[in-house]
Parts: C-alpha cells; structure tokens; sequence
C-alpha cells in the first residue's frame, strides 16, 4: 500500500509523539515511584501499586528531624555555597586572564585545569586527609568546603573561560582604547555583564558540591556535621536487612526537590552552561 | 580588531588607532597585560596547587610508607611493597591482590557498558529533541529529571525499585510475562552490574543527550534539504551528513563520560555497598584506606586508579589529536 505524503507525515509525528511520551515517562518515573513510597507506611509500603493510595506525612516529619536530614540540608547548603563562592571568586580574575590575554602558558595552565577536573577524587583522598587533619578541620564542614575546591575550582574556571571568550571583543577594545587599566575593565566592563553566566556556572558548581558523596563520607563522621548525601546513604532501620524504605524516600524527596526546583526554573542556562564548557572547549 | 567598522569606535580610538604609533603602543600594551595575566591568575593557581597538586604529591609520598589512617605521622618507607612484593615465595600489594583485579576488571565492564548504551540511547534522544514538537520545552524538563536527582537518591530509588520482592521492576517483568520468578538484581552477582548500568544510564543520557544535542543544532539545515533532493535516505543522511558533523562533539562528550565512569564509587557503594561482584577501583583504594586504615595500600591503590585513568584520557586525546590533524589536512 502506497502512503500520500500527509499521511506519512501524520505517522511520523505519531512515532514522535510516542517516543516523546516514553522518554519522558521514564525519565520522571523513579522519581515518581519515590513519592509514593514515602507516602506510604506500614504494610502499604509493600503494595506495588502504580497510584497513589495513602497520604502519610509522617516519613516526612520522621526523615526531617528524627533522622537529621534537616540539619543535613543545613549543612549541604553552607558547604555548596561557600564552596561555590569562593571559587567564582577566584575564577573571575582568571577566567578573564585565560580568554581574554594572550600570554605565554596559556594554553598549558588551560591543559592542567582540564586534567585537574576530570581527575579521579581518589587519587587526592589520602593527602588530603593529611591536609585536612594538619589544619585541624577533621570531621568539620570545613574539611569538605577545602576537598570540595578540588573540583569546584577546575570547573568553574573552565566554565567561565569559555563563557568570557564569547564575549565580543569590541567591548574591550573600547575601553582599552579610554585607557582603563585591567583591574578597571575586569570589575566595570565585565563583572556587570557576566551576571548571567556567573548564576549559570555557580549553580551546576553548587549541584555538583551538593551531590557530593566520597569526600562527605570520609572527612565527617559525627551525624550533626553530615551533608544530605551522606546522611541518606546512611539511613539504617531496626535492622540490617530492614531498611525503612519509607523514610529514605522521604529524605530523597525533600533534597532532590530544590535542585529540581532550580534546574527546572534556570532549564536554558544549565543547558548552556554545560554544553559550553564542552562544545567549544 | 581591523574589521571593526570605523563608525563604530569613539572619535580618540580612531586616532589611537592611527598605524605607526599603535603598533608600538600594542605591543607593550600586550606585554603589560600578559605580566598582569599572570597576577589575575596566580590566585587560582596557587588554590588549584594547594588542594589539588600537593594532595596528589602527598597521596604518591604515602604510597611508599606502611602508614595508618590513624597515625598518619608514623610510616616508615617500604619502597614499593604496597604496590608489589615477594616473600617466601608470595607475592603481596595492592597488584597481587585479585581483587583489585575484580575491581579493575568491573571498572572497565561497567565503563565500557555504561558509555556506549549512554552514547546509543543519548544519540535517539537528541536526534527526538531536534524535531519540533509541541510539548518539546515539557519532554526538556522532564530529561532534566534524572541528571538534576543526586547520585546517592538516584543509588537509594533504584535500589528500591529494585528491590527483589516488593520491587516496581521485578512486578512490571512479571505482569508483562518476560520473568516467571522475581530477580534477585542486588543480591546476585550477574544481575548486581546490571543493575548499577541501568541506574547509571538513567542518570547520564540527559547529559549526554544535551550535548549531542547542541551539536545537531549547529547542522545548518540546507545540507539536509539539498541531501534530500539528491535522493538520500534518512540513513544514508544520518550517516553521511550528521555524524561526520558531531563527531567532534561526540568524542569531547564520550571523553567526559569515559573519565566520568571511570572513576565511579558513590553509585555503586550505595546500590550494592561496594560488594565484590560491582566494587570499583575508586571503591577498591577507599576500602583499603577508610575500612582497612591502611593509608599506604590505600594511596598505592590510588596511585594506580590515577595512573590507569590517566592512561586512558591520554589515549583519548591521543586519537582526539589524531583525528584533528587528519580533518585539518583534508580541509
């Protein structure tokens, strides 16, 4: 049977249509799957149904405080952003040297920062233990604001190099040109205009500092100092084999929904970011 | 700067700009701003060198001692005992271990099933997004789910979705007749890497997705129109026009994925809890160290995860360099 052009275009956007569907349907059931369960206690717990059938906040309350994700959050929260604050800071100078001057090393110092961020965080594990019980900040959330520069600090220098680069020249030749002096077209020039990329780069630091979990685990043992990861990772029950599945849902569910919250409120400037530092690099 | 057009720049450019007194001026301008470039720098180095470098240094330094993670000032030096060592006809150290050779086998598995399905499924799904659709911005919010979750909730929901008796995966193969008894995906050592895969490749084709994405979408479209005059088949375009094209993209994107993978711990600690059939190398040097306290097998171990990694990427850009050259050539 021959197919007119319409109707081959009408199945091919049903096929879209389908795929479409699918993707999104896996992509957001776990999730989903998650936030039934935590509403969910006692024996419906181990009910597979794909609906919802109770509403129990109790997991809720019982994750937030008796289990300490709160003071987790807390805890999260200052080491991601104090982490991520001073790494723009320090990024911002640099990142403007490495796109904007040409200079000997460039491309060496670009090479290093690269290889820095996608080395193994392992591979520093032992020495910085060292460093961080040399300084006195073992199993404080200073230990993870120093391990978590490790790879914060790589990243966003690279992220905002590559973002600075595709500023356009004419910028900065104009104020070359009215003599302002590096400090003066860093802080007048492009400090205003990197608004948008700083937010950008600063929250897919601040989600990478936030999921954090090999450093978190090592540095801090005492429950009050752990971040969210740790925190859920060690959720136990009555028992070993016992694990209250419904208050890790729970606890799942409040850390993830800010995150998702923020990706989905700043969806185009993630992509962008991620994809700059990739793309063009 | 020659082609900015004239009109554009302020009255004093244009006379800074005449020819022979610029050209001087440039050039110390451009000396001075090279010696301020490396002021602008140095505090990010010098950072970058401090919690970075000299951990590394250290981490090699300790991987020559016998140090506890207790007592981390008394070692004494064993030379590369931690590493590989002979006595009455044994051999000990971290390359004697089998293992670490478990670990590096699972690394590699997990790494090499992880990435190519990732590059399968991220592939059809940039290729989906790169139609239009109405909807699209709500399928982008939705692939944005699994990269947005933590690795550890990603690591506890599958776990539970997992779950060999009141799991949502075990129930939807059963209802849909393709298993007869409920699996034991955590527990069983065939099934456990599988189950780490999966988790892993629902968590990182967004990423994936997202940047062959942005590739397809520099494809200028007349390439395909003029394709499709001459008659080319949807493969036949696939093939001969977006593939060559985001083939960069790709490899920078497989490149990040690859080193990304390789260096896996957090997943896999908290899916299966680093059991012998899933432990990754990461996991394998962090036993050593934290659960064992031996600091010096432990950063012998992390030697080797750096050196193997290393070894890696350097054969990525190795081929990454290789295919440049061949495309600078050709043009």
């Amino acid at each position: 049977m021959k197919l007119t052009r319409q109707q081959r275009a009408l199945g091919a956007k049903f096929w879209i249509y389908l795929a479409a569907l699918v993707v999104s349907m896996i992509c957001v059931f776990p999730f989903y799957n998650a936030i039934l369960t935590s509403l969910r206690t006692g024996q419906d717990l181990f009910l597979t149904s794909y609906l919802p059938t109770t509403f129990h906040w109790e997991n809720y309350v019982n994750a937030l405080g008796e289990n300490g994700v709160g003071r987790s959050l807390l805890n999260s929260f200052l080491v991601a952003t104090v982490t991520v604050g001073i790494c723009l800071l320090v990024s911002i100078t640099a990142a403007f040297a490495l796109a904007r001057v040409r200079f000997r090393g460039r491309k060496y110092i670009l090479f290093t920062i690269l290889c820095v961020s996608m080395f193994p965080q392992v591979a520093v594990l032992s020495g910085m233990f060292e460093l961080v019980r040399f300084l006195g900040l073992y199993d404080s959330i200073g230990s993870l604001i120093l391990s978590y520069t490790t790879f914060s600090l790589p990243f966003t220098v690279w992220v905002l190099t590559t973002f600075m680069r595709s500023l356009p020249v004419e910028l900065e030749e104009a104020a070359i040109v009215d003599g302002a002096s590096l400090w003066v077209i860093i802080t007048k020039v492009f400090a205003p205009i990197m608004g948008p990329s700083l937010v950008t780069t600063g929250l897919l630091a601040f989600i990478g500092a936030w999921n954090e979990f090999m450093f978190a685990l090592t540095f801090i043992i005492s429950n009050e100092n752990r971040t969210v990861p740790v925190a859920i990772g060690m959720l136990q029950g009555a028992s070993q084999y016992e694990l209250p599945w419904g208050h890790i849902m729970a606890a799942s569910v409040v850390v993830t929904i800010p995150i998702i919250v923020l990706v989905l409120i700043f969806q185009k400037r993630i992509v962008s970011g991620l994809t700059a530092g990739a793309v063009k690099g | 700067m020659s082609h900015t057009p004239e009109g554009l720049l302020p009255a004093s450019a244009a006379a800074a700009m005449a020819p022979p007194p610029a050209a001087k001026g440039k050039r110390s301008l451009q000396q001075r701003r090279a010696r301020a470039a490396w002021l602008l720098v140095a505090p990010a180095l010098i950072l970058l060198f401090a919690v970075a470098g000299w951990p590394l240094l250290r981490t090699l330094f300790y991987s020559f001692t016998n140090a506890a993670m207790d007592t981390p000032e008394e070692y004494n030096f064993v030379g590369f005992a931690n590493y590989l060592d002979f006595a009455d006809g044994d051999s000990f150290g971290v390359l004697a271990d089998p293992l670490w050779w478990q670990a590096v086998g699972n690394t590699l598995w997990f790494t090499a099933c992880s990435v190519s399905l990732e590059l399968f499924f991220g592939m059809l799904l940039a290729l989906l997004m790169n139609e239009k659709f109405r909807g699209q911005g709500l399928v982008r919010a939705a692939i944005l789910v699994p990269w947005a979750i933590p690795t550890i909730v990603t690591a506890k929901m599958w776990g539970w979705m997992f779950h060999d008796q009141y799991g949502v995966i075990n129930d939807l193969l059963l209802r849909v007749g393709l298993i007869e008894t409920p699996l034991a995906w955590i527990a069983e050592p065939t099934l456990s890497m599988w189950a780490v895969v999966i988790a892993d490749v629902w968590k990182t084709v967004p990423f994936m997705a997202l940047m062959l994405l942005a590739a397809l979408q520099m494809i200028p479209s007349d390439l395909y129109e003029a394709a499709r005059v001459d008659g080319a088949t949807a493969w036949q375009r696939f093939r001969r026009i977006t593939l060559p094209l985001i083939m960069p993209a790709m490899i920078v994107a497989l490149i990040f994925r690859v080193m990304d993978a390789l260096r896996v711990f957090d997943l896999i600690y908290v899916l299966t809890s680093n059991s012998e059939a899933t432990i990754s190398i990461s996991g394998y040097a962090r036993e050593q160290m934290v659960s064992f306290q031996e600091m010096g097998v432990g950063s012998a171990a992390s030697v080797l995860v750096f050196m193997m990694v290393a070894g890696i990427a350097a054969c990525f850009l190795w081929i990454n360099r290789f295919s440049h050259e061949g495309k600078e050539t050709r043009e």
